[in-house]
């Protein structure tokens, strides 16, 4: 817990003034922050900087209780929240500044989303270097979370590719970073908490097509999983499989592989040659804002699984996708995270060494012998660990499943995991938490304790603050 | 701060021996509750509360709270906020009276009312200030189905507790939207020191189902929470019934 609380001024605090209405839609306001998981809301004060000096300007004015840089809010828990203080809502900062259409390098800022990046890079014939399970992420929230993708065997993380970024620091200094320092390794990864990302200089990705060329395969139980990826592991740039949670006994662990590369031009038919770039994702119908507890019991999402199962191809080479398809299946259906109500849901995501195998075998087990009904889980195999103190990949297995955290006893339950994790020598992912007992982080990230010096070093004042921070004391 | 299920890390009790208060701490602390901030008369049965919940892990400490002291509240309390954000604030002091004695002893009724009445406004809304100072938090407020309608047997008690209940439920509805959440739980008997000694009602509980009963209501966020939950129901039948009846009923 956090030490500068405001001294409880008495006049002020024995009325509570009524919750504001929001009229001028250019005020500043308290208004209630939750991650996209929507549990544990907090309310802060929600600032919009559209420019570098306004952003400097906004850090300066924060008061004891601090600020927290917020991107589009995709981190499930509460990275991006700050009780009582000010969040830096930075998707005003949505400039793209510079493209170096021939060596593949772009200049944006922080607030601009990986959504806008494809939409303006893929028609030069340049993606993205990692993108995550949705393309609304914003560079800044790409960064602090230091993002992998389906291609973290072959690439890394999404720093590995920041050739350079802009930090406002705690000081209101605006300092350029670059790989190799401390400040940098601090910065990836580091949940907004070294300072505000104010811009970044990325290296793209060629591609030929905006199509993605597809393999799927199913997997019968999780270890026929574990060694179809193992072996297949770097021919494809892009692997990742589907695990059926709910799947119990002989069929514990089955699962979808899609493994995909970036379609070439001459595997497109003759009519799609013509405009090869073309990128024009689909939006569907969304939730309804209110949805009632409960309407994701195990029954309906066992035959979710289930079906999507079945329908899967045994086997199918070479497939065209589209990149919404393959990289963000849900970015088709706008709020998704509302159909798990009021109670909001957990992601749980966690990573395993090479050679620990056996706790992932365990993980799943005891998933699948609790019955959550857990839609589809997504199990990768990640590459080298990347420079960041706190970034989350290191080679080995990393497991992500949902859960509504309605579910009785499920506090417990996770807590029981993440024992296994970390017995294991592994980590859970701080994007997704809401949850981790705080004694854990530390054994969880040996990083850490260089983390937390450099941030007293920094940031003396503690003028970043986010409740993850607080609650994790980071 | 608290967790994805609404589990808080520190955790304030008014009326810091209060079976059903020490009962609830338990719960959260082999939870997420690491400092518990325990406020009440000074005594003995204070020391060895905190003694307990130190021996599960807790980091406790106590501070001198009197409910009957509201000009006091703003400076005990504040101090406890001063030390760090607290998650949850459980308002559990209260005394139940001796309804006989007390109609003979308007004095006596009085402080029924002071302590479970009075002292909670007073109590409640400097929380409840605290709180939406730091932009989250819980109160949770012990209530009673005694307030929910006027007993015979103990409408001094059951009036104090209908007074707290409306003032927390306006209290939660001016928070809405602030970050601080207030929940009423409503228990019916529960077997505590409180009601040793008395004949027990129908639906009787104990301390623990009702802290129970609190750690699911913060998980859902519930403003409401009775205990056992069938009292609802009950309830909302009993309120129902012609006075002249209901004067009859045995509850
Ligand atoms: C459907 C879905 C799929 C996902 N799949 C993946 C995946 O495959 N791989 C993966 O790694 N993650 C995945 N995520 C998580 C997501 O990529 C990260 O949480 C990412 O950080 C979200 O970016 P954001 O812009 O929404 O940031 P927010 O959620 O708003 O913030 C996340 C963190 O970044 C910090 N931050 C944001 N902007 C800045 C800035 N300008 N300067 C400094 N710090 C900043 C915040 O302080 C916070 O700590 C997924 C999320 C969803 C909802
Ligand atoms: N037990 C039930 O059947 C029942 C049913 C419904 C609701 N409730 C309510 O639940 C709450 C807790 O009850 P419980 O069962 O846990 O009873 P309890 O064990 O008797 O606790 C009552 C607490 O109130 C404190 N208190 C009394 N007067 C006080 C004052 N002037 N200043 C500060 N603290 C004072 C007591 O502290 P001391 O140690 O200093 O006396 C004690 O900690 C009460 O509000 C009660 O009305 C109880």
């Amino acid at each position: 817990m956090s030490a500068e609380c405001a001294p409880v001024a008495p006049a002020e605090h024995t009325a509570p003034p009524p919750p504001a209405t929001r009229s001028d839609p250019d005020e500043d306001l308290p208004v209630p922050v939750t991650g996209w998981g929507r549990t544990a809301p907090s309310v802060a004060l929600l600032v919009r900087p559209r420019t570098h000096e306004e952003a400097v300007a906004a850090v300066h004015r924060c008061g004891s209780r601090g600020t927290i840089a917020r991107g589009l809010g995709r981190a499930y828990g509460d990275a991006a929240q700050n009780a009582g203080g000010a969040v830096l809502d930075m998707t005003g900062l949505d400039r793209v500044r510079t493209i170096d259409a021939e060596g593949g390098v772009v200049v944006c800022d922080a607030g601009v989303s990986l959504h806008r990046l494809m939409e303006v890079l893929l028609p030069l014939g340049w993606f993205v270097p990692v993108t995550p399970g949705t393309r609304y992420v914003t560079v800044g929230g790409a960064i602090g979370a230091d993002i992998h993708g389906k291609n973290h065997h072959v690439s890394g993380s999404f720093s590995r590719h920041v050739l350079s970024l802009e930090l406002l620091t705690a000081d209101g200094e605006v300092r350029t970073v670059v790989p190799g320092t401390e400040l940098f390794d601090a910065t990836a990864g580091g949940m907004g908490l070294t300072g505000v990302v104010l811009s970044a200089t990325i290296r793209l990705h060629p591609v030929e097509t905006s199509l993605m060329s597809v393999d799927t395969e199913r997997a019968t139980d999780l270890d026929d999983l574990m060694s179809r990826l193992t072996a297949a592991q770097d021919r494809r740039r892009y692997s990742v499989a589907w695990i059926d949670l709910l799947a119990r006994g002989a069929a514990t662990g089955r699962a979808v592989l899609t493994r995909g590369e970036h379609a070439p031009l001459d595997a497109l038919p003759v009519r799609a040659r013509r405009r090869p770039l073309d990128f024009r994702p689909r939006q569907l119908f969304s939730p309804p804002g209110f949805v009632p507890e409960g309407l994701l019991g195990r029954a309906s999402v066992s035959l979710f699984n289930e079906v999507w199962y079945r329908r899967a191809p045994r086997a199918r080479r070479g497939q065209l996708q589209s990149i919404p398809a393959f990289f963000h299946p849900l970015d088709g259906v706008p709020h998704w995270n509302r159909v798990y109500g009021r109670s909001g849901f957990v992601q749980y995501q966690f990573v395993v060494g090479h050679g620990q195998e056996e706790a992932l075998r365990e993980v799943v087990r005891r998933v699948s012998r609790q019955r959550c009904p857990s839609f589809l889980a997504v199990l990768k195999r990640f590459g080298e660990g990347d420079p960041g103190w706190l970034s989350f990949p290191m080679p080995g297995w990393t497991l992500a499943l949902d859960v509504p955290a309605g579910l009785p006893g499920l506090g417990t339950f996770l807590d029981g995991l993440d024992q296994v994790v970390a017995d294991a020598g592994g980590r859970v992912y701080l994007a997704k938490d809401s949850r981790l007992r705080p004694e854990l982080l530390t054994v969880m990230y040996p990083g850490l304790d260089r983390f937390r010096a450099l941030r007293a070093r920094l940031d003396p004042r503690g003028v970043f603050v986010s409740d993850l921070s607080r609650r994790l004391s980071l | 701060m608290k967790d994805a299920f609404g589990t808080p890390q520190t955790l304030l009790v008014l009326g810091g021996t209060s079976e059903i208060g020490l009962a609830t701490a338990r719960r959260l602390v082999a939870r997420r509750t690491r400092t518990v901030w325990l406020a009440g008369r000074p005594s003995p049965a204070l020391d060895s509360a905190a003694d307990g919940l130190r021996e599960l892990g807790a980091d406790v400490r106590t501070v001198p709270f009197d409910a009957l002291d509201p000009s006091g509240h703003e400076e005990v309390l504040g101090k406890v906020f001063a030390e760090g954000d607290i998650d949850m604030v459980l308002l559990a002091f209260g005394v139940l009276g001796d309804q006989a004695h007390d109609e003979a002893r308007p004095l006596a009724a009085v402080r029924v009312a002071q302590t479970n009445y009075t002292g909670a406004v007073s109590s409640g809304l400097i929380c409840a200030g605290a709180l939406q100072a730091q932009g989250h938090g819980s109160l949770v407020v012990l209530s009673s189905v005694a307030g929910e309608r006027a007993r015979r047997a103990n409408f001094i008690y059951g009036s104090s507790k209908a007074g707290l209940d409306t003032f927390a439920q306006g209290l939660g509805d001016a928070l809405h939207g602030t970050g601080v959440h207030v929940m009423v739980v409503r228990p019916g008997f529960v077997r505590s020191k409180m009601t040793a000694g008395l004949v027990e009602a129908p639906l009787a509980t104990t301390p623990d189902q009702v802290a129970q009963a609190i750690e699911k209501g913060l998980r859902r966020r519930s403003e409401t929470v009775w205990v056992p939950g069938v009292l609802r129901v009950v309830m909302s039948a009993l309120r129902h019934v012609p006075r002249p009846l209901f004067r009859r009923l045995p509850v």
